[in-house]
């Protein structure tokens, strides 16, 4: 077997494994958080991408995973084609639409990019991701309010579960491998220096929007599996407070790491829901307060985000070995 | 006749009000060390930034090879073989030295985006000849043993040094200078100087730099050009700028 391929395959198989005792060992609602956990992870290392390797502030991540969450939705409805006679690879061919019409998206938001920086940036894609929404809220084809359910879903949840980790391994690799070479490295010194990157022949341009197109492809995908995982969808699934969301997983992780990503995207998801319980102990819902003060304690005590820019691996080597 | 290298026509720039160039013309011969000098403010940096296309000049002709590169994009114009360092050290700070090097390489690949990702033959021999490049001129400067050392992690000099093996990988006919040696020592703007003639030797280049320090300036340029408030006072070998009248009186003033 290639070895391009070798890692991955281990990797999934890993993940079936844990995914086929997920889908006997706990209950359903548990199952549910567990799916959300890979698609915010695969939402954050998209945006880790832009934000942290190329180092574009964009703020309107939820207006590429609209897209690609109604595209995936809208045709596995509406053709039958799609969902009812082909099933599992309906919702394949479907979700590959989506990233694809996303990335279109990514395509016109990367090319004013190319004149703005920060927080100017970050105003002109947070519009963008508000004029989705608003869109979408006022197109009567795709439900307008009240948006578009009974999507059709996979059988089971390792069914769901395999093809998120999937597409999360996808994401993963491909990030990964690209950071790791020259085109990845492109990425970088446009994060790093632009003026001093263009006068080493990397054209900043065409590199800004390669990370834009490239990113919204995995939103757009991340969109996709919300839509048949939840089977349902409206507009106000996608609101700021999901692009905010994303950029803090990134922030929280670490800018340029992929494995912090997971990490947030890990803790983002999983904390609301188990200051759940404290709430059922003492009565009153404290949970956002002390979800938003553990945020603040974490940015005080590790501005640089959970990872920095290391890995895992990094990590391993650095306090793991050396005390061995 | 020989096509000059670079060749500058009546080169103009303003900003605002301000006239920081002013219709300069200048040449640089194939394989010439040239040297740019002027008092503080005479607008050097202000040129280098016009040849590299980090400026639009207001008016005139910059001929690379004959071209006209007024008007293209910086990283156009390093494709045609015009690199540069800067005066105010530009490393790709967060990044390992050799990581550096290596992305001035990345004109020169021609593997995509798959290639990248099923880590395909030629991904992995273009990333070893890569590698490769980087690290035999990373050897020129000594900076082999720091190869995986953060770039802002090395000391000023060799940052210095760092600024111009990163120019050299892009595999430039022209190196622009912008003060090689501000910040350094004697025995290091020495050595420094060895370097850069032999760098020019080995790599059959043609180099303008821009530099305060006359002794390193008199001791290796062929040709220099004086400038001061954007204007060309003077151009010649370094024994006729020694003693030229309108040079001292640029940089000492006029006697009263």
């Amino acid at each position: 077997m290639h070895k391009s391929v070798k890692t991955p395959l281990i990797a999934f198989a890993a993940l079936l494994l844990f995914g086929g005792l997920l889908n006997f060992g706990v209950n359903a609602y548990i199952q549910l958080i567990v799916l959300f956990v890979i698609i915010n992870s695969i939402l954050a290392m998209s945006l880790n991408l832009v934000n942290g390797y190329t180092g574009q502030f964009s703020l309107g991540h939820a207006g590429f995973m609209a897209i690609g969450a109604y595209t995936s939705a809208y045709a596995s409805t509406q053709f039958s084609f799609f969902s009812e006679s082909f099933g599992f690879i309906g919702i394949f061919v479907t979700t590959i639409t989506g990233g694809l019409l996303a990335s279109a998206a990514g395509f016109l938001v990367g090319l004013p990019s190319l004149r703005l920086k920060g927080d100017y940036l970050a105003i002109v894609t947070l519009g963008f991701g508000e004029i989705i929404r608003v869109t979408l809220l006022n197109m009567e084809a795709v439900g307008g309010p009240r948006g578009i359910s009974g999507i059709p879903s996979f059988p089971n949840f390792f069914f769901s579960f395999s093809y998120s980790c999937f597409w999360a391994l996808i994401c993963f690799f491909f990030i990964w491998r690209l950071i790791r070479s020259s085109h990845g490295r492109g990425f970088l010194s446009v994060r790093e220096d632009e003026i001093a990157a263009e006068a080493m022949g990397i054209n900043t341009t065409k590199t800004k929007v390669q990370a834009f197109v490239l990113s919204s492809f995995f939103a757009g995908v991340a969109g996709a599996l919300f839509a048949h995982v939840t089977n349902f969808i409206s507009p106000s699934s996608f609101t700021f407070l999901m692009s905010v969301n994303a950029v803090i997983m990134v922030v929280l992780g670490g800018m340029g790491s992929l494995s912090g990503s997971i990490a947030a995207a890990f803790f983002i998801t999983l904390m609301p829901e188990a200051l759940r319980s404290l709430q059922e102990i003492t009565g009153v819902d404290l949970r956002m307060v002390i979800y938003s003060l553990l945020l603040i304690l974490i940015m005080i005590l590790r501005p640089q985000g959970l990872f920095g820019d290391k890995e895992l691996p990094d990590i391993w080597r650095k306090y793991v070995r050396k005390s061995a | 006749m020989s096509v000059n290298l670079l060749e500058v026509k009546n080169m103009t720039m303003q900003f605002g009000g301000l006239k920081a160039v002013d219709s300069l013309s200048f040449s640089i011969p194939q394989g010439q060390l040239s040297g740019l000098i002027g008092p503080n403010g005479a607008g050097k940096t202000t040129v280098f930034n016009m040849l590299t296309g980090v400026y639009r000049p207001t008016q005139g002709e910059i001929l690379l090879s004959g071209k006209n590169i007024v008007g293209m994009k910086p990283y156009e114009i390093n494709h045609l073989g015009m690199a540069r360092t800067f005066q105010n050290i530009r490393l790709f700070k967060n990044l390992s030295v050799l990581q550096n090097v290596l992305i001035a390489t990345h004109q020169h690949i021609s593997y995509g985006l798959f290639d990248t990702v099923f880590l395909s033959k030629k991904f992995q021999n273009q990333e070893t000849e890569m590698h490769a490049k980087a690290l035999s001129l990373l050897k020129i400067f000594h900076l082999e043993n720091k190869a995986h050392e953060k770039a802002s992690s090395l000391p000023y000099g060799e940052q210095r040094k760092l600024e111009i093996v990163r120019a050299m990988a892009t595999d430039p006919i022209l190196i622009l200078l912008d003060e090689p040696a501000a910040g350094m020592n004697h025995a290091e703007t020495h050595e420094l100087m060895k370097t850069i003639a032999r760098i020019r030797h080995d790599f059959n280049l043609s180099i303008l730099l821009i530099e305060h320090d006359m002794k390193l300036v008199m001791g290796i340029c062929e040709n220099i050009t004086v400038i001061d408030h954007g204007v060309k006072i003077d151009e010649g070998t370094p024994q006729k700028i020694q003693t030229s009248e309108k040079v001292i009186q640029a940089y000492l003033g006029v006697e009263a």
